[in-house]
């Protein structure tokens, strides 16, 4: 065999565009999930159980908010970092990389850019060593994919906001100590807030029975007469822009994310295929296995190019919504698609608990729709190329 | 308590092994170097010592400058700074030299390595340097704790164990279940960026061994199968095949 496979795939020596130090963090992180999350996250997930331990453990191994500076408890790492996490992580769960997404990205990262000196300081080191989960209230359950037409509400009060309405599919809601909210003024102008577990009206009961992200807990928030004190509105934002910021880097951490998950699929299926007799040959001698096999090494190497590139632009800050979703769209169509053909190489085998395939494919059925789905993120690139929106 | 950990840097243990075509050297094209794993529990024990007790770790390797990144997630795990000797280690005898040559001037009251480098297990390089500074040396040590100026080390021994107790200073090897090595985490990478890391070049080039040659152990061959009830086969592929009885 030419192609001498390591722990990490690198077709095409990527490994040399990286420092020693994304290596180390990449490999610790890969250590991390084969100690903390892969041996227990068939069950956790057949059990649809979110390991609440999981948070201090991540805030420990530094997973929460690496890009955010060291005073506020971050990693103060650069977002080709960030990205390695992420797809480590969801090499073991597509699950266990979104409670870690929505803290850093969703989470922290609003606070930090758009909170005042004290929020920072009140909320960011908590977050960031696991103390405290946070979630993101964005989606409602009229308002997806048109964000802007949302209902949640806030009326000012004199001495504090008055918060009403309620969102839908929030991940790590049931289990959040506080939740970044995104509502409308009297103005008509979204506005963040942070609200607080304890506050008198706010109440976040749990969906059950997901098919996906099982180990990951989700969510309603439902507001009712909530009294937030005005101490904890963004105070620097205003407008969809601010929902939209945070997403850019989620998506972000996404695009890398998925390819994780792509990454554990082909080299099960890869290792399946070679072990596996049929017809007196291991199935990886017929041609149409080596198709498929060929095929998903392919999609990865060319994934993981561009999210390499994303990074270094995303390092100058250079990188653009556009090219985010483009990223984070081809990332997750190119998973599920090697998730599914993985699928029929393991055979029946493939259908049980005892692979991760099905597991990541039911996952990836929820990350090509969250964060603006696989045709939302096309009508995004179609609009950028021709100048028109077709989504309105 | 100032303490020295020292480091070799051993191909990922999953790594296949070949030679160079005179078969005098590993060849090391492709390979990845990782911390020896036993110097992993020698450093994260220091580390506990450190963390409970107050002191300082420092992580030594001798080898050349591609070590760095080894010697980087040594200070990610916890080490205060490091010292690389800049030298091919050759032998056991001129790595000794080495480490005992720079611990000479340093006064360490602990210095703790790994039982054995898993590259070319030689067992070796602690009881050299204890000698060559005249201290105790005291392997494989399971469970190590200090307390003043006392330090109490459970040893294996056949059969059982043994504890020790040594006046510091003294050098300790470390195995498993000595504790559970730890994992860097990401405020540690970033805050290794800037602890120091000193390159010094080695001292004298004495070494005492030469490698001849190498080779690999020899092919595992098929299991073969008999049935119980003919035992008598397999006396005499024993004493005629194997010729082991
Ligand atoms: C497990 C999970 C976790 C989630 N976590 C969070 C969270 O933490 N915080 C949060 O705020 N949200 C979260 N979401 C919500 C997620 O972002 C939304 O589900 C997503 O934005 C899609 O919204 P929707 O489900 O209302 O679908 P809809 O918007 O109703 O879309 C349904 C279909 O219509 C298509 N469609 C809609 N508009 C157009 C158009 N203009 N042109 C063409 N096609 C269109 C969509 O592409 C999609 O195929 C989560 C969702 C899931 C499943
Ligand atoms: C690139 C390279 C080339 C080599 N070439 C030769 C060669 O040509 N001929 C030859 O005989 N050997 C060669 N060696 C092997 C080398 O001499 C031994 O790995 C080293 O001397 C340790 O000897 P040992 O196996 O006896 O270690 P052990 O005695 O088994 O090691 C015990 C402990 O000593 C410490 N230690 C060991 N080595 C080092 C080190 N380098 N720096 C700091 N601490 C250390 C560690 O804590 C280790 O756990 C080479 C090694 C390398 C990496």
């Amino acid at each position: 065999m030419a192609y001498n496979p390591t722990e990490f795939l690198d077709y095409y020596n990527i490994d040399d565009l990286l420092t020693d130090e994304h290596k180390l963090i990449r490999k610790s992180i890969r250590d991390f999930v084969k100690k903390e999350i892969s041996p227990n996250i068939e069950k956790w997930a057949q059990d649809a159980h979110f390991p609440s331990e999981i948070v201090k453990k991540f805030g420990d191994v530094g997973a929460f908010g690496p890009t955010i500076p060291e005073q506020y408890g971050g990693g103060g790492l650069d977002y080709i970092s960030y990205g390695l996490i992420m797809q480590e992580i969801e090499r073991g769960d597509s699950g266990m990389r979104s409670t870690a997404s929505v803290q850093g990205s969703l989470v922290m990262y609003p606070i930090y850019a758009y909170g005042s000196e004290e929020q920072r300081n009140k909320y960011l080191p908590k977050l960031a060593s696991g103390e405290w989960l946070g979630c993101f209230g964005l989606t409602e359950p009229d308002h997806g994919s048109n964000p802007g037409g949302m209902l949640t509400n806030i009326k000012d009060m004199g001495d504090h906001y008055l918060l009403n309405g309620a969102k839908m599919w929030i991940s790590n809601s049931p289990e959040c100590q506080i939740a970044v909210v995104w509502a409308k003024n009297e103005q008509g102008r979204i506005k963040g807030l942070i609200v607080e577990r304890g506050m008198e009206g706010f109440t976040t009961p749990e969906i059950h029975n997901k098919w996906s992200l099982r180990a990951s807990c989700t969510g309603e928030l439902v507001f009712n007469n909530v009294k937030v004190p005005k101490e904890n509105l963004l105070p620097n934002i205003d407008g969809l822009k601010g929902p939209l910021g945070c997403l850019d880097s989620a998506r972000f951490g996404i695009a890398w994310g998925a390819i994780g998950a792509a990454i554990d699929c082909y080299e099960s299926a890869l290792k399946y295929s070679l072990e596996r007799i049929q017809f007196d040959k291991p199935i990886a001698a017929f041609q149409l296995t080596q198709k498929k096999l060929a095929e998903m090494v392919t999609e990865i190497t060319k994934a993981q190019i561009m999210v390499w590139r994303l990074g270094m632009l995303k390092n100058e800050g250079k990188a653009t919504t556009q090219q985010i979703s483009m990223a984070k769209r081809n990332s997750v169509d190119m998973a599920l698609h090697i998730a599914r053909e993985a699928r029929q190489i393991h055979g029946g085998m493939g259908i049980t608990g005892e692979y991760p395939i099905m597991r990541h494919m039911m996952n990836l059925e929820s990350v090509i729709t969250y964060e603006g789905t696989h045709d939302i993120h096309l009508l995004i690139t179609g609009a950028d190329v021709t100048g028109i929106q077709a989504f309105k | 308590m100032k303490i020295l950990v020292c480091i070799s840097n051993v191909p990922d243990t999953t790594t296949k092994i070949t030679f160079t075509p005179d078969n005098k050297q590993f060849n090391t094209a492709g390979v990845q170097f990782v911390i020896n794993p036993y110097d992993e529990y020698a450093l994260t024990r220091a580390i506990e010592l450190k963390e409970a007790q107050g002191g300082t770790v420092t992580v030594l390797n001798v080898g050349e400058a591609d070590t760095e990144a080894n010697i980087r997630k040594a200070l990610a795990i916890g080490a205060d700074d490091a010292v690389r000797i800049n030298a091919k280690p050759t032998d056991a005898f001129f790595v000794a030299t080495q480490i005992a040559n720079y611990a000479k001037a340093e006064n360490f009251d602990l210095i703790l390595m790994g039982k054995e480098s898993v590259d070319y297990n030689g067992f070796q390089v602690h009881g050299m340097v204890a000698e060559m500074l005249g201290i105790p040396s005291i392997t494989p040590g399971v469970k190590l704790d200090v307390n003043g100026n006392t330090a109490t080390v459970q040893r294996e021994i056949e059969g059982g164990h043994e504890i020790i107790d040594a006046q510091l200073p003294i050098v300790v090897s470390a195995q498993q279940p000595m504790t559970e090595p730890r994992i860097p985490n990401m405020r540690g990478i970033m805050t290794a960026r800037t602890k120091p890391l000193k390159v010094v070049e080695p001292t004298g080039s004495e070494t005492k061994t030469e490698i001849e040659t190498f080779a690999l152990p020899p092919q595992k061959t098929g299991v073969k199968m008999i049935a119980p009830e003919n035992a008598g086969e397999l006396i005499t592929l024993l004493r005629n095949e194997a010729k082991v009885i």
